[in-house]
């Protein structure tokens, strides 16, 4: 698990591509997600949701996905739960402060970054996560945020 | 109507329109001198004299006290518990909240009871995991880190609303602050971090302990080409090693400090390691002073309080600048007061 987690930081940039081409795709049919809410299928679609990013990520469901502005690592893996990169305890190795044989997540994730020549996005500081997310589906919250946003602009655009 | 504070009474320094705070630190700052801060080593005692005995020593060569919060995640009084005893003498401190032992309700709380008191100024950490403490069986809470502390703290000053949305009616005026580590890898993106932590709020900075003054040279090349130290006070983190073991100990015990061996055999190889280490710390100083770009610095002796006020009186940076003389003398009053109520 964990070296395919570090295949997919090596790979950042080429997961990056195929993020965005899948995520305007999967936002073509967010109606349908919005739908899935709440609904029997939520449950399986979670699961699949789950097990693809677990593979893939390690990723820990924390339900607020930040993959795409964190170099494709997950810093949800990191055991200080940071979200903003990494701390000042990172040793001279490159190496977490709380466990010496785990590579810092965010020396990962910066590395992923910069071959996503997407360090720009890393310099967004992130608000706090919200715990209650934990173990519900990003992707259909990013598709119900996604339809929201898209009301809202529409009713800005209502000439007064 | 900026509310001043007791601290405000002495007030060596004008308060300026925009000034978030009107705190001593934050005038020291803003008028261009170059700020001396220290930490108080909070005593494992529930006597408030063992607290204003320290602060005594140290209000006479500094612009602000450090109230640590259990650094090292190691039990101490608590860094609220300590600005409430430094604030009773009408001293305004740093008050360091770090994110390892409280969650975001508790946090937001003490925030406005800081400021209440008087608090100027807040230094946001993530805080050092509990591992490296005495008690590593603890749960690590992490509830925020430091950018999003920062995040919080500046909303309630400037929205005037707590994390919820929900409304503040009299918000905290905060002089906001964070750590910054040039020493530690990635460190290329140590300055971007900085920039990160700006953009979240952070007004000044307080570095890990220096013993590398290439290496902050480097850092402080991008950080000037970024513009930083134009938007944000940087204040480089000092302090004497009492020996070579101590110093080898704290390189390999101690997350994110970073001494090079020449430090270590200096100390070596001297006769009186403790002395050299003080003339280490003052050389260190004297060579930060002239990097373009720092406003200060912050003195840290762990249990060597006594030797602080001799290295900064050695290392001449105060320049016959007036320290809060009258502090002292109110620690003292304290002091008095304290004795009076044991014996009464």
């Amino acid at each position: 698990m964990y070296s395919l987690r570090k295949w997919s930081t090596r790979h950042a940039r080429a997961m990056d591509l195929t993020y965005r081409v899948t995520a305007n795709l999967f936002h073509v049919f967010d109606p349908l997600w919005k739908r899935m809410i709440a609904s029997r299928l939520e449950k399986p679609f979670t699961a699949c949701e789950s097990w693809a990013k677990g593979v893939l990520f390690d990723c820990q469901m924390c339900g607020q996905c930040v993959l795409s502005v964190t170099g494709m690592t997950c810093p949800t893996n990191c055991p200080k739960s940071l979200r903003n990169g990494p701390c000042g305890g990172v040793r001279a190795n490159g190496h977490c402060e709380v466990k010496p044989e785990l590579r810092c997540v965010w020396v990962e994730a910066w590395s992923g970054a910069r071959s996503m020549k997407k360090t720009a996005l890393f310099q967004i500081p992130l608000p706090a996560r919200e715990y209650d997310l934990e173990g519900r589906s990003a992707w259909l919250g990013l598709a119900a945020a996604n339809i929201a946003g898209r009301d809202a602009d529409n009713t800005n655009d209502v000439p007064s | 109507m900026m509310r001043q504070g007791i601290d405000g009474i002495f007030n060596d320094y004008p308060i300026l329109p925009g000034f978030s705070s009107g705190g001593r630190l934050e005038r020291v700052l803003r008028s261009g001198r170059f700020a001396v801060t220290s930490e108080l080593n909070p005593p494992d005692s529930a006597d408030p004299e063992d607290t204003f005995n320290r602060a005594l020593v140290l209000s006479s060569v500094c612009d602000a006290i450090n109230a640590t919060d259990a650094s090292g995640a190691n039990c101490h009084m608590s860094s609220i518990g300590i600005c409430a005893l430094l604030t009773r003498a009408g001293y305004s401190p740093v008050l360091q909240i770090s994110c390892r032992d409280r969650n975001r309700i508790a946090i937001q709380g003490d925030v406005l009871g800081a400021a209440a008191m008087g608090v100027h100024n807040i230094l946001c950490l993530t805080g050092d995991g509990v591992q490296t403490g005495d008690q590593p069986g603890a749960k690590p809470v992490f509830d925020l880190d430091s950018v999003s502390l920062l995040q919080i703290i500046r909303s309630m000053r400037d929205e005037g609303k707590f994390n919820s949305g929900r409304k503040i009616t009299s918000p905290p005026n905060i002089f906001l602050g964070a750590a910054a580590n040039p020493f530690a890898p990635p460190y290329d993106w140590r300055p971007l971090r900085l920039a990160k932590k700006i953009d979240a709020g952070a007004q000044f900075v307080q570095t890990q302990y220096c013993y590398d003054i290439p290496m902050l040279e480097r850092y402080m090349t991008v950080v000037r080409d970024l513009g930083l130290d134009k938007k944000c006070f940087i204040i480089v983190g000092v302090g004497p090693m009492a020996s070579a073991r101590t110093a080898s100990w704290i390189r390999n015990n101690v997350p994110g400090v970073h001494i090079p061996d020449q430090v270590i055999d200096r100390l070596k190889g001297a006769e009186n390691q403790k002395a050299e280490g003080k003339q280490i710390c003052i050389e260190l100083i004297q060579q930060i002073r002239q990097i373009p770009g720092i406003h200060g610095v912050h003195v840290m002796a762990y249990r060597q309080e006594e030797y602080v006020t001799e290295i900064i009186a050695d290392s001449g940076v105060l320049k016959n600048r007036i320290i809060d003389q009258l502090a002292a003398a109110r620690f003292n009053a304290m002091e008095t007061q304290t004795t009076r109520y044991k014996s009464a």
